[in-house]
């Protein structure tokens, strides 16, 4: 019988060296003359030991990581086939290690573990129940299940999700869409990514449930160009799903019908809100639309659309198959279920972490990261990408939850914590948000598109050491300004990382004049 | 009256829209096409698009410039991608970014002279546990170091 050997094909693996790993364990059991399968599975999300490398033997899965390619011969030397071994990059049972033991996976229940593009792994991991319990309910009792889990949007604006899906049901139309915002742009994410290179179908099967609950037959999923990978991994996933009658004319035989189509962005990362990503899929340059009409009523092409955060719908099946209620039960106040925590930057353990609502930051730094990589101390982290504050120590009490994080002058996000150790220049990062604001500024609105601009130069004179008291309050003045004239929240929030680096690091905006060179 | 060069290659583009035609909204996935054929997307071609969508050659013009991704000139034969967010700044990306500048002679967004490598920002690439990042062709490279930069180097000035 041949041995099964898992080497991830996750960019993340593959930007660590997983290919030539894998191609060193297909060589090397070919010259030992071994039956064996690579399977090229997804990450499971700790990054740190990627490539990580498992092998079904008789005691179960046994892993090993990090592996470089000149380990692979050592791996087979110490009989890592057969069984347990003493080797240095033994893990043991990789449901065992204390990172991926402490988690609650529903949405990334199968990613890291299934051949992604089986659809018979799929299933056999408890896959399309979910859809199969949708195909026997009503749009209405599917809408009220989605309802009654307390789902909201995992891009970070925090929707009720069932509350979109009704509006859209309840909206009469000849055609009505269903759209996956995939165009995960922010920093420090990687969810969306993991998702599709390492369990696709459960986003298709999420995308079908939506579409049977509104009444909407075609699908996109709009992903980002700086995803190749994923994108290839998307569209092999729904050319087999197509093949098997799961997309099509009759969904698993039910006659209901749906199908999906990957789109792909251009290098905008303004596409991430939900009017520029339409008018991105209807072949428009990717500006903001004014809301209302909201997407729920006039979406793409002016058709009722369901837009959701592909986390959010890669959750639906695992709501459906279990009910509402079971995914309810998980998290706090009003953030119900679980979210994929990826933990980022200058971390010791980096990656992903799904677990219900609740967390403190600190508990997600400290004791699941470890803390920093470069060993020194924290000095900030930010939480929810580009337009996400930056936090100090001090705020490590803070809650991971919607509430929490708007209180205390941030936001969750798509829930990305990049992590810095104390040699970073705050003044230097609030300068960077203004200015990544103006380089991605769709131009619509005057305080993103000029105030950005100002905001870099106000930053440069402060590093200059011009007069701070006045910049500082002229940055503060800007930053109201564009909290609240932007149209959407790429100028609206970039006030979050710079005022919270203003707030909470006041002295890195406080610089000596710089010496004249005359002097 | 011979083709020209222009005349075949917008016979090429007509193509590319019409098997794009049944989609709805084709814009994107049509220069998408055209930049994977010529590398960039020529000026010329745009009006033969505009026709056959019948909308302006303005607005051809003003999504092309729109985003990022589309080239109104070729690049070099390798196109390197530097991540320069946030994750990768926290793991001294900036620096790193510096260095391999550096040795490929290159400031952002330039071409080498003999035209090997194009060296390009990017904000994020979905590897920020393992930063900093880069890709070189679409081949992607975690926890970029001196190492990881030769490596680069030695590559592109094929």
């Amino acid at each position: 019988m041949s041995i099964t050997i898992y080497v991830p094909g996750d960019s993340g693996a593959l930007a660590l060296g997983a290919d030539k790993v894998a191609k060193a364990v297909a060589s090397e059991a070919e010259a030992r003359g071994l039956d064996i399968r690579v399977v090229r599975n997804g990450s499971r999300g700790l990054y740190w030991l990627e490539p990580m490398v498992e092998v079904e033997t008789g005691e179960g899965r046994l892993a090993y990581g990090p592996v470089k390619a000149r380990d692979v011969a050592g791996l087979f030397e110490a009989g890592f086939c057969d069984g347990p071994t003493d080797h240095a990059l033994s893990l043991g049972d990789p449901e065992e290690i204390a990172f991926l033991k402490r988690q609650t996976r529903l949405t990334f229940a199968r990613c890291g573990i299934v051949d992604p593009l089986s659809l018979a792994d799929y299933r056999a991991h408890g896959g399309f129940r979910g859809l199969e319990k949708a195909l026997s309910m009503s749009p209405a009792e599917i809408v009220a299940e989605v309802t009654e889990s307390g789902l909201r949007g995992r891009g970070g604006a925090g929707f009720p999700t069932g509350v979109k899906w009704k509006t859209v049901l309840e909206t009469e139309a000849d055609q009505k869409y269903i759209v996956c915002n995939g165009d995960e742009g922010d920093s420090g994410t990687f969810a969306d990514r993991m998702i599709l290179e390492g369990d696709p179908f459960v986003l298709i099967e999420g995308m079908i449930i939506s579409g049977l609950a509104v009444g909407a037959t075609k699908g996109y999923i709009y992903m980002r160009s700086e995803y190749p990978h994923a994108i290839d991994m998307t569209e092999k996933a729904i050319e087999i799903a197509r093949a098997a009658d799961i997309l099509g004319p009759s969904v698993l035989m039910s006659g209901h019908s749906f199908d999906l189509e990957v789109r792909v962005g251009a290098g905008a990362y303004v596409c991430g809100e939900e009017t520029a990503l339409l008018e991105s899929l209807e072949g428009k340059r990717g500006v903001v639309r004014a809301k209302p009409p909201l997407p729920a009523h006039k979406g793409l092409f002016g058709k009722p659309t369901v837009i959701n955060n592909l986390i959010s719908l890669a959750s639906v099946p695992v709501i459906l198959d279990k009910g509402g209620a079971f995914y309810k039960d998980f998290g706090l106040g009003r953030s119900r279920g679980t979210i994929p925590i990826q933990i980022a930057g200058n971390v010791k353990y980096g990656g992903l972490f799904e677990d219900g609502f609740g967390l403190t930051l600190g508990q997600i730094v400290e004791d699941i990261g470890g803390g920093t990589a470069s060993g020194r101390p924290v000095k900030a982290v930010q939480v929810g990408g580009p337009l996400g504050a930056y936090f100090p120590p001090e705020l490590f009490d803070t809650e991971f939850d919607y509430e929490a994080f708007t209180a205390r002058g941030g936001l969750i996000g798509h829930a990305g914590i990049v992590v810095f150790d104390d040699t970073v220049d705050m003044l230097d990062q609030a300068r960077f948000a203004f200015e990544f604001c103006a380089i991605e500024s769709c131009g619509k609105c005057t305080p993103c598109r000029i105030g950005a601009v100002r905001g870099v130069e106000l930053a440069d004179r402060l590093k200059a050491g011009v007069d701070p008291e006045n910049q500082i309050e002229i940055i503060r003045d800007l930053c109201d300004t564009m909290h609240l004239g932007s149209l959407c929240a790429l100028g609206g929030f970039t006030p979050y990382p710079v005022l919270s680096a203003l707030n909470h690091f006041p002295d890195d905006f406080r610089r000596e004049p710089r010496r004249e060179a005359a002097e | 009256m011979p083709a020209t060069a222009d005349d075949i290659m917008i016979d090429k583009v007509r193509a590319i829209v019409d098997a794009h035609r049944d989609l709805e909204g084709p814009l994107l996935p049509i220069l998408h096409a055209v930049q994977a054929e010529y590398g960039f997307v020529p000026r010329e071609v745009q009006p033969a698009i505009a026709d056959a969508l019948n909308i302006s050659r303005a607005e051809i013009h003003g999504v092309v410039s729109f985003y990022h991704d589309f080239r109104d000139a070729p690049a070099g034969r390798h196109i390197v991608r530097v991540c320069r967010s946030e994750a990768c700044q926290s793991m001294g990306g900036e620096a790193v970014a510096e260095r391999l500048l550096a040795r490929l002679g290159l400031d952002w967004h330039q071409t080498s002279a003999d035209g090997a490598v194009t060296v390009e920002p990017v904000y994020c690439l979905g590897l920020c546990a393992c930063s900093p990042a880069a890709t070189v062709d679409g081949d992607v490279y975690g926890r970029l170091d001196d190492e990881t930069i030769a490596e680069i180097v030695e590559e592109v000035r094929l």
